[in-house]
């Protein structure tokens, strides 16, 4: 992309998020490197979906900035590619799986729908790299939950964004499939240099990726690498309530007051 | 209903193609417009199934009649009044929501009041029962040259404005999230298209009438993504689905004494059961069954 050199992909400064009159977090300062892969990890509710709509300027922050790649947030940033959760798409969906990649190329333009050469070279890049040209050609609506991820993830990345923003991509699928679309957001910022920002309520499939974690739970957060976020310690601080992190074969489990990762902040209102 | 009652009914009463020569001059116009408003349907239909609308178009059609109903008994342009009604409830329920899901139950309320509306005012008009009757189940030779002016002006506003929206609408109907984050005016472009498909109701009521309006802004456009998926050829047959459903049923009807709107239904039923047939043939049972195993297990 055309920004220039040591310039984050995304820059926040200050940034204090509220919800109602409740606060989410605040005092944020992020810095995410060109090619860096953070994940945002916490409770439901913790705020990770309501960062992610600062950073697509669709909410604004209570306080603080927010830039992306030198310039300030704003709707419509085609500088970021985006993964949505994963939905089923109609089957009578009138698009094939390379048309559904290309919208994340030119699907904002004006004007009808004609096959391009030129697009046409850069979906089949992409669709190879993402492990799909054996389904280049069917039916979008009827692929299945894990193709259809996948094909998400290529039309994120088709148009060369500075920043990728997945938004809990690996809902509903298996684990396997959840594995696969997680390597693949990994190989595709290797590839383009894109930093990423993926928010996730599920530990394991990204911690194998994940250069720092942001941590967000009960209005306050901590910034690291895995090893130091993840730790008995650093969960039970932030928390302020005991919270074990177990490991066992690779796989962290959080458990305690955050166990498994879930409405921690339930725990702390009932209390 | 006795059986020999029944019997007097014959084959000749229902077709006589003895004139068709003279006949077929008479509903030239008709045949102008059918075809508009099969390149109109077919265009739109693609969008309405893209989006999960058909509810909608039934919806937008009933109040569309009640609005042609109202001009007829004040004695007012029918066209104009059943693109007030249509409009009217085009822009109810595109301010009601991006997509159906939301706002069926809105449609469900609204469209009976527009039907019992309707039926009072041609309750209350007094004029030519043809014209009535016209409004529900369409009319063939009633196309005169300046409704067909309009009918073209019409369908001509609407094939520009699709083509200049198609791409940013295709993906604003199968993934807002991701076209808003693209930059695509999603919430813009929801009440537009509704507008967009309010005219091309108010354009298919006065030919196939308000009960089968489906028949021409859903049915073509269903048939063609049996057989298809591809985003250049689905537009395409489409349109031609559509075109020879109404050109067709406008043939067939020319010689009969039944309304319009059972030929241009038919034609465009038995369409869409060739391409389910042909889309069955091309897909078998075993490779559907795989389909369906592989949806359960990514769920």
């Amino acid at each position: 992309m055309s920004t220039p050199a040591g310039t984050p992909a995304l820059r926040l400064r200050g940034a204090e998020m509220a919800y109602g009159g409740h606060r989410l977090w605040s005092g944020l300062d992020l810095d995410v490197a060109p090619g860096e892969f953070v994940a945002v990890l916490g409770a439901n509710g913790a705020g990770k979906s309501s960062l992610l709509k600062v950073v697509l300027g669709r909410q604004a922050l209570r306080a603080g900035t927010v830039e992306v790649a030198g310039r300030p947030a704003r709707r419509g940033d085609r500088r970021i590619g985006y993964v949505p959760q994963q939905k089923g798409l109609d089957p009578a969906t009138p698009l094939r799986a390379r048309d559904f990649v290309r919208l994340g190329l030119d699907g904002h333009r004006w004007g009808p729908l004609l096959p391009s050469r030129r697009a046409n070279h850069r979906v089949d890049d992409v669709l190879a790299a993402v492990g799909a040209t054996g389904y280049a050609d069917e039916p979008v609506g009827r692929l299945s939950g894990g193709e259809q991820q996948r094909l998400r993830v290529a039309q994120s990345v088709v148009g060369d964004p500075a920043l990728l923003l997945a938004d809990e991509p690996l809902l509903s699928l298996d684990p396997h499939h959840a594995g696969a679309v997680t390597a693949l957001v990994d190989a595709c910022r290797r590839r383009t240099g894109a930093a990423v920002l993926f928010v996730t309520h599920d530990v394991n499939p990204v911690l194998p990726y994940a250069d720092r974690v942001l941590y967000l739970a009960g209005g306050r957060f901590r910034v690291g690498t895995p090893d130091e976020v993840m730790t008995s310690r650093t969960l039970s601080s932030l928390y302020g309530s005991p919270v074990e992190v177990l490991r066992s074969g690779g796989r962290v489990l959080v458990a305690g007051a955050a166990a498994p990762a879930e409405h921690p902040h339930a725990h702390e209102e009932v209390r | 209903m006795t059986g020999s009652a029944l019997a007097a009914v014959t084959w000749s009463d229902v077709f006589d193609f003895s004139d068709y020569g003279a006949l077929l001059a008479l509903v030239q116009n008709s045949l102008w417009a059918g075809a508009l408003l099969g390149l109109v349907g077919g265009l739109v239909g693609v969008v309405v199934v893209a989006r999960d609308l058909p509810f909608a178009v039934h919806g937008t059609a009933e109040l569309s009649f009640a609005g042609g109903a109202g001009a007829l008994l004040l004695g007012v342009d029918v066209v104009a009044g059943s693109l007030v009604g249509s409009v009217l409830a085009a822009v109810l329920f595109g301010v009601l929501g991006n997509r159906a899901r939301e706002h069926n139950s809105a449609i469900g309320v609204l469209m009976p009041f527009g039907l019992g509306l309707g039926v009072l005012f041609l309750a209350l008009y007094e004029g030519r029962a043809a014209n009535k009757f016209g409004l529900l189940t369409g009319q063939i030779v009633a196309v005169d040259d300046p409704q067909l002016v309009s009918l073209a002006v019409i369908a001509t506003v609407v094939l520009v404005a699709l083509l200049v929206l198609w791409r940013p609408l295709l993906f604003a109907s199968l993934d807002p999230e991701v076209a808003e984050a693209r930059g695509v005016p999603v919430r813009l472009l929801s009440p537009v298209f509704m507008l967009l498909l309010g005219l091309s109701v108010a354009m298919s009521v006065q030919v196939v009438g308000a009960l089968l309006v489906l028949a021409l802004l859903v049915t073509p456009a269903a048939a063609a993504l049996r057989v298809s998926a591809s985003p250049y050829l689905v537009p395409v047959l489409s349109v031609v689905f559509a075109v020879v459903s109404v050109v067709g049923g406008t043939l067939l009807a020319l010689g009969s004494s039944v309304p319009i709107s059972p030929y241009v239904t038919t034609v465009s039923f038995l369409i869409y059961l060739g391409c389910r047939l042909v889309a069955r043939l091309r897909r078998p049972p075993a490779r559907a069954g795989a389909g369906a195993a592989r949806a359960v297990g990514a769920a």
